[in-house]
């Protein structure tokens, strides 16, 4: 049924229909409608869960560590400086081999202060073995959380997902969204079924030390683990698109890139702003086309290189800084098209919620057509003299 | 109470120091307790001794995450085994560092919403795994690696922080200080804690051999004296109230100063009188405040 | 899998470290002290003092570190710390 609502309220329906038994969160601007709504959906008997109302985000992810060890699926929300407090429990839960799943309503990172979006706090979290699946739309967003759940139980998997959209552009806007039904979401989505739990009838240890001569192996193990969704990811979006035509099979999309000279690569809302720039430049007759990056971990590497192959260059738009290193997707670009001749520049753009227009995104192609790239993106004059 | 049970719930084959106090409170711990419990430990000395992979010492379920946030996980079992309806009894297990300092927040948020675990907090006043340095638990002049004792310094600065009232006063049902040095003492304050409802705090005094400078086998000795001399007071507190306390007749505290290595200094090269007097008066207080001192009859 | 997924174990698997190996000095049971008070299988940090049939305490030499509180706690002098001979 097409419903039109805030993306945090169809985030938060969709949430509920996964049947969370445990939730913990702590608010944080712009993830605090999502909590909310949730909280209210608990104490209106709407869903069946378990709410705790932790005393930091460091504690909400902690207690959905604790619960989701002892056998129940657990939900929280976060962003930026939240998801930065949780740092040391999300090496943890993908360590221990823990299937949560959490909103990440991307947002800056302090310092300076920003609450507007950009997608330093996740991307920041790369190395932690956690999924990560970004939304371009409402739609997408909602939809995301379903498969995530479904990726990270299987228990070829057993790791976390972030399920990432962007603060504000998608979480505090109205647009349609389809919401399925309680029925079709339990038809894709089973009830969780723990690998092994905490449970006095068949004890187990959890989270024991590891020597170095065991180390590397469990650091392998979930590495071959984060691997294996490159193939489970594209199955479950596959199975969610037979059932409800939304096709989430592939891990990258392209569009309009069949002929392209210069590609676009992007992920999160701001690909919705270049497929309307493409169009238009298409119209001009610029041969522009754009890659969109639904999974950065585990990192689609054959996928980009096989999509990217025929073109003439390549423009990353990175909402995220290494700083004193290069934006995270033109690094990782750049590792997939190693040994081709494609040159990969990279745009630092939309940084603490800076405007991205059509025209900005033109302006990318053009200084890709012209070989400047590796720079920060509309900088103002003052800090260029 | 089945000593045989214990062994298999908390089992030989672990790397703790002979003569420690960490392994015997795990044992008493899972003896009053019992199988159907679920123990979360934070990053220590018990943790580390008891689960270096693929061993483990633990016949319950166990959890180990992090230093800091082993209420915060227990809060989340808790949760979960409400969801579905289980009875297991859940434990948290941390020594003073992780309960004092750095697990502070995770405590006192878990306190204050009120989930039904029990806390246990093995108190060897500073913090071992690392090599022995202060912690808020640290008593008053006790040398350690980041309060030695030197030329102008008599060790540790401070006295302990009082954590079971500050546990109690977040509206904890049960409230109770012991000594691993009285066993039967410390499992009936187990048991208790585990069957009443709501978030309970036992803070148990383990002497550490290797940390406060003393002979393994001195272990429940030591632990008596800091008993006898009012250093250490056991007690029970409901809703707040104490309601119990062990009584003694109280010995000086040199008898129990004397035999450790982290008090040493107040005794070489020769007794430091004034400082000794403030400890003194520390017992004193003790004394007064929990009313410990058993009067003899003329 | 081979290893335990998230690094786990399953209860037992510490009796394969017989920390017996780090004793020094050994102690040694006198039964007919014995009151069979069962003080020195409680206060064991390594939980290896089991019991006889009458009652009496059984060392398992396999673990016990020889930390000599079962011999200094013991109310009947009961158990003499001897000087392991390896």
């Amino acid at each position: 049924m097409l419903e039109i609502t805030e993306g945090s309220l169809a985030v938060a329906e969709a949430v509920g229909k996964c049947r969370p038994q445990v939730i913990a969160a702590y608010p944080i601007t712009p993830q605090t409608h999502i909590v909310e709504a949730l909280a209210e959906m608990v104490a209106n008997c709407e869903i069946d869960a378990e709410y705790i109302t932790v005393e930091s985000e460091f504690s909400a992810l902690s207690a959905c560590l604790g619960a989701s060890a002892a056998g129940s699926r657990v939900y929280s929300a976060t962003t930026s400086q939240g998801l930065a407090l949780m740092f040391e429990v999300c090496f943890n839960c993908a360590g221990m081999r823990l299937p949560v799943v959490m909103s990440i309503v991307n947002r800056a990172m302090g310092a300076p202060l920003s609450i507007w979006n950009d997608q330093q706090d996740s991307v920041s979290l790369r190395d932690s073995g956690w999924l990560q699946l970004y939304a371009e739309d409402n739609q997408e967003a909602t939809d995301l959380h379903y498969l995530a759940y479904k990726v990270s139980e299987d228990h070829r998997i057993l790791l976390p997902s972030f399920v990432c959209f962007d603060g504000f552009i998608l979480s505090h806007t109205y647009e349609p969204v389809d919401t399925i039904s309680q029925e079709q979401a339990d038809s894709y989505l089973p009830p969780f079924k723990p690998f092994q739990r905490l449970d006095a009838a068949d004890p187990i240890s959890f989270g024991l030390f590891a020597a170095p001569d065991y180390y590397t192996e469990f650091r392998y193990e979930i590495d071959q683990a984060a691997k294996r969704a490159l193939s489970v990811i594209p199955k479950a979006g596959k199975e969610f698109a037979e059932l409800f035509g939304r096709d989430y099979s592939g891990l990258v999309e392209g569009y309009r890139l069949e002929d392209a000279d210069c590609a676009l690569v992007a992920m999160g809302s701001i690909c919705g702003t270049v497929k309307d720039a493409i169009d238009e430049m298409r119209d001009a007759g610029k041969k522009v086309g754009l890659l969109k990056i639904r999974t950065f971990r585990p990192f689609p590497s054959d996928e980009v290189k096989k999509a990217l192959s025929g073109v003439g260059r390549v423009a990353v738009l990175d909402k995220n800084i290494s700083l004193g290193s290069k934006g995270a997707m033109a690094l990782e670009v750049r590792d997939a098209l190693y040994g081709s001749q494609i040159p990969v520049y990279d745009y630092i753009i939309a940084l603490g919620g800076r405007d991205v227009r059509k025209k900005d995104i033109a302006r990318v192609v053009s200084l890709a057509e012209e070989g400047k790239g590796d720079l920060f993106y509309g900088l103002r004059e003052e800090v260029l003299q | 109470m089945n000593d045989e049970a214990a062994c298999v719930l908390f089992d030989s084959g672990h790397r703790a120091c002979g003569g420690c106090a960490a392994a015997m409170a795990a044992r008493l711990i899972l003896d009053a307790a019992g199988k159907d419990t679920i123990v979360v430990s934070s990053t220590g000395c018990m943790e580390v001794f008891s689960t270096p992979y693929p061993e483990t010492a633990w016949g319950v379920p166990w959890i180990h995450s992090l230093f800091e946030n082993n209420s915060a996980v227990a809060s989340g079992v808790v949760a979960s085994l409400k969801k579905q309806g289980r009875k297991e009894k859940v434990i948290a297990l941390g020594g003073d560092g992780a309960t004092f300092d750095i697990g502070m927040l995770c405590l006192s948020g878990a306190f204050e919403r009120g989930h039904d675990f029990t806390y246990i907090c093995y108190d060897n006043e500073a913090y071992m795994n690392t090599g022995i340095q202060r912690s808020g638990a640290t008593p008053y002049d006790a040398s350690t690696t980041t309060s030695p004792a030197g030329s102008c310094s008599f060790g540790n600065s401070r006295p302990k922080k009082d954590l079971p009232m500050i546990l109690a006063a977040h509206g904890a049902p049960y409230v109770a200080t012991a000594s691993i040095a009285y066993p039967p003492d410390f499992k009936k304050k187990v048991e208790k804690a585990v069957n009443t409802p709501g978030p309970c705090y036992i803070q148990v005094h383990a002497p550490c051999c290797t940390g406060w400078g003393f002979e393994g086998e001195k272990t429940v000795a030591i632990g008596k004296l800091a008993i006898e001399t009012g250093l250490w007071v056991n007690y029970e507190m409901e809703n707040g109230v104490v309601t119990k306390v062990k009584k003694v007749v109280r010995k000086p505290v040199d008898d129990y100063l004397v035999g450790q290595k982290r008090f040493r200094h107040l005794f070489k090269p020769k007794r430091n009188d004034a400082e000794i007097a403030k400890i003194q008066a520390l017992a004193d207080r003790n004394a007064v405040k929990f009313g410990i001192d058993i009067t003899l009859k003329k | 899998m081979a290893i335990g997924t998230g690094c786990t174990a399953r209860p037992g698997k510490s009796r394969n470290n017989k920390t017996g190996s780090w004793r020094v000095f050994r102690p040694e049971f006198i039964n007919e002290k014995c009151t069979s008070c069962g003080m020195c299988r409680i206060i064991c940090p390594e939980g290896c003092i089991g019991e006889n049939e009458e009652g009496l305490p059984v060392p398992d030499y396999d673990y016990c570190k020889g930390c000599g509180l079962c011999a200094e706690e013991c109310p009947s002098e009961a158990i003499e710390m001897k000087k392991e001979e390896k």
